[in-house]
């Protein structure tokens, strides 16, 4: 694979917490860690439980600053560091390039299921009866009952919002997607479903890092995983 | 009905010509002077305390007092009529106080001071109309604070002028400001015509006649030289337009001058006459008559005093 | 203008009263569209930092700079007062936190919503009713209410009156001072879901000042955290609401009420 293929490029970063609050307690969470994604790639974060997983997905979408270091995306032609760039550079690079799938959904009050849905699509211009039937499609696709698409998901059980997420984060398509336990509280034949939509963002070019804790998941998408106990910056949490 | 004789101002009443001492007319005088160098703009004046209340005419009486000569005839109207309390007193007043002439007719008259009204009869070139006003300031009901209304002024800010329009056709579905009714002179100043019926307001546009506003308790001087435009503000889709009769004057059968309703009795019964008294007595002298002519309540009770000028001294 | 070009451009804005240091030293650029929260407490110096920013309040030090339609950035206090009142009737809008400030109460909806267009010399009754109609409609306001007078409004309806009024000239940079502040909370999200649509519709930029970080999360692209008159901290929403850095913003997220 050639470099010009490299979609996300994390090369020496470093991440500690200071805890003003707390007796100014200093947490570091990794040092000089680097990554390389390729489009069509799928990169699993693996590691035991505090290794710092959650933090450098966080990182990745530039929702955690960075101490030291360097996350670069490819952007419309050219590799943004989100760790430098201006929110708007930052803003215009999760609008077009960059998605994310969290675990929980962030629910706004009044906007429908359908428009959550939409509203990636929307941002990237795309017309209001498109994004609407495209996004109709996506719940279709993830067994959204048809009956909750003009509620707002508030009410919705884990399951449904999670389904829901996923929907709003794979409609729009976006070369590289950050997927934080995806299937995490979907039955058999949900998961299958975003199984799918991940072989399907692969094989369009998408480059991929997920947080997969299930294993099935994983070994089905994941073309290499990321070890990230070796990763743990030195000293823990000492200050 | 004629002025009565008066002393030559200065002998027995004690008090300088037409009241005002010297020093306050010129004071006046000027800035009657920038009034009409700037037309419509409201000027501040040294407002004196005259022998009548605020509200009767102060300002008009001032400006009259500072422009009138010993030659001038003046005329008083209040609500079109000159034979009310506050146009009885001001003509004696000035008789009293300058021993000017007075008259009832337009046409004699070189100084005509009003309340409400501008005369039906076209002014000329030589005439001067003095108008009393109550609230100079047409922003003063949307824009209570006196340094933003002449910022607005300043700047020609007036879009919200027509606010005031657009809530009137919002409420009453027509602009019913009815007097008052803002005009903007020269294409620059907004101005409140003082409370005149907006039938007259048409009348101050190219007006051959001086035109001076005196407000004594809100002590501005505002005015609008011969021949100026003055344009009452409206809506494209509701143009400003003037009130109508169905009928005519009932005493003089006139169908082009501001009519005044009058109950006759606690049946009901009314008639509309002109406001204008002169004008409709004029009218009836020239042998023009309305549907109530002949009723004798309303004959003409003397036509002769009309005739001519009343010489005072 | 391209969107590349920044329509504010704040530098040093420094303002005291007397010996009080309301805001210090404050630097920003703000891009069309863009939507700046300006968080902090009581006291911090938001709303004197905003009144400057708005023309409303000149700084003992400092520039903001504005850039106007002629593609011009211009320091909106070397520009005289007329031209500044213009902008702030035409390219710009206000919404105060207490509507009274920013509605006439005794005009009806239908006029508050019509005078800038009045202001700019609109003299069709049909065609600003019309518009008037229209952006009732847009901050759901009831139609049978646009001949009412505001002072009958309950706070939420005045608060969407006051956008709405603001939003009718199409501005291209709205002041707003706690739109929400003082609403019950279900009004209070109502009003929140309407901005947020509205500001994304229209593209139009935005200065917001909340001290509710909620308010900002969801309105905001980009954050300022004041404390003292001075910036503690700024950067993308999220990243300042998410990973605080400073000792103040820190104390500040860690004492929201999780509901």
């Amino acid at each position: 694979m050639t470099t010009s293929s490299i979609m996300l490029d994390v090369s020496g970063l470093s991440k500690s917490f200071v805890l003003h609050t707390q007796g100014s307690a200093r947490i570091a969470v990794f040092d000089n860690l680097s990554l390389q994604v390729h489009a069509g790639e799928c990169v699993a974060l693996d590691g035991p439980s505090g290794a710092g997983k959650s933090t450098l997905m966080r990182m990745l979408y530039a929702n955690y600053r960075t101490d030291t270091g360097a996350v670069r995306v490819h952007h419309r032609g050219t590799m943004v560091d989100l760790a430098t760039a201006p929110p708007r550079t930052v803003i215009d690079v999760r609008r077009r390039t960059l998605g994310y799938v969290s675990q929980f959904l962030r629910v706004i009050p009044r906007v429908s299921t359908l428009d959550v849905v939409a509203e990636p699509l929307r941002a990237l211009g795309t017309a209001g009866e498109e994004a609407d039937e495209r996004a109709r499609g996506m719940l279709q696709r993830l067994n959204v009952p048809e009956r909750l698409w003009d509620l707002a998901p508030a009410t919705f059980s884990g399951g449904e919002q999670q389904r829901v997420n996923v929907a709003r984060g794979f409609v729009a398509e976006l070369p590289v997607l950050l997927l934080d336990e995806p299937t995490a509280s979907l039955d058999a034949i949900n998961r299958q479903c975003v199984v799918d939509l991940i072989g399907e963002a692969k094989s369009r070019g998408a480059a991929i890092v997920g947080i997969f804790h299930d294993r099935r998941v994983r070994d089905d998408v994941a073309d290499r995983v990321f070890d990230m106990s070796e990763t743990l910056a030195a000293g823990g949490a000492a200050a | 009905m004629t002025a009565r004789k008066s002393k030559r101002a200065g002998d027995e009443t004690g008090y300088n010509f037409a009241y005002l001492d010297e020093q306050t007319k010129r004071m006046i005088r000027r800035g009657i002077l920038k009034a009409v160098a700037v037309p419509g703009y409201q000027v501040p004046f040294g407002s004196r305390e005259m022998p009548l209340p605020y509200g009767w005419g102060t300002g008009g009486i001032q400006v009259t007092a500072s422009i009138i000569g010993r030659d001038d005839v003046l005329k008083v109207i209040d609500q079109g009529s000159d034979d009310t309390t506050n146009a009885v007193s001001i003509r004696a007043f000035f008789a009293r106080t300058a021993g000017v002439n007075t008259t009832e007719e337009t046409a004699k008259a070189s100084i005509v001071q009003t309340r409400h009204r501008i005369p039906e009869r076209k002014l000329r070139a030589d005439q001067i109309l003095v108008y009393q006003v109550p609230i100079p300031e047409p922003l003063r009901f949307l824009e209570p604070r006196e340094t933003e209304c002449r910022k607005i002024h300043a700047w020609s800010e007036y879009g919200v002028m027509h606010v005031k329009l657009y809530e009137d056709i919002a409420r009453f579905g027509r602009i019913t400001t009815a007097y008052a009714y803002p005009v903007r002179v020269d294409d620059r100043y907004i101005m409140d015509p003082s409370p005149i019926p907006k039938f007259d307001n048409p009348k101050m546009d190219d007006c051959p006649a001086l035109q001076l506003f005196g407000a004594g308790r809100e002590k501005r001087l505002y005015a609008i030289p011969p021949y100026t435009k003055v344009t009452s503000l409206d809506f494209e889709d509701h143009p400003f337009d003037i009130e109508t009769w169905d009928e005519p004057c009932a005493l003089c059968g006139a169908d082009d001058s501001f009519l005044d309703e009058i109950i006759l009795d606690d049946k009901g019964s009314r008639m509309f006459v002109c406001s204008d008294s002169d004008f409709c007595s004029a009218r009836r002298a020239e042998g023009h008559t309305g549907p109530m002519a002949d009723d004798p309540r309303f004959a003409d009770p003397e036509p002769s005093p009309r005739e001519e000028v009343s010489h005072a001294g | 203008m391209p969107d590349d070009q920044m329509l504010l451009r704040v530098e040093g804005v420094t303002k005291s009263f007397g010996a009080v240091r309301a805001c210090h030293d404050v630097t920003f650029d703000l891009w069309p569209g863009e939507v700046l929260g300006i968080v902090g407490e009581s006291g911090s110096g938001k709303t004197t930092l905003l009144n400057c920013l708005a023309g409303r309040l000149e700084p003992d030090s400092g520039t903001v700079a504005y850039r106007n339609r002629a593609d011009e950035l211009s320091d909106i206090f070397a520009m005289s007062e007329p031209e500044r009142r213009m902008l702030s009737r035409t390219d710009w809008g206000f919404v105060h936190q207490n509507p009274r400030d920013g509605l006439r109460l005794d005009i009806t909806a239908g006029g508050n919503i019509g005078e800038r267009m009045m202001m700019v010399g609109a003299r069709h009754y049909g065609n600003i009713r019309t518009e008037a109609e229209t952006w009732m409609d847009r901050v759901e306001l009831d139609l049978d209410r646009i001949d009412a007078a505001p002072r009958t409004f309950s706070g939420g309806m005045q608060q969407r009156l006051q956008i709405a009024r603001n939003l009718v000239s199409g501005p291209r940079l709205v002041f707003m001072d706690e739109p929400t502040g003082g609403l019950d909370v279900s009004v209070q999200a109502r009003l929140l879901d309407l901005l947020r649509e509205l500001v994304r519709e229209l593209r139009v930029a935005v200065v917001i000042v909340t001290h509710d970080l909620a308010v900002a999360r969801l309105l905001s692209d980009r954050l300022m955290v004041m404390r003292d008159g001075t910036v503690v901290e700024s950067g993308l929403t999220d990243q300042v609401l998410d990973d605080p850095q400073h000792e103040y913003s820190q104390l500040l997220v860690s004492s929201i009420l999780q509901v």
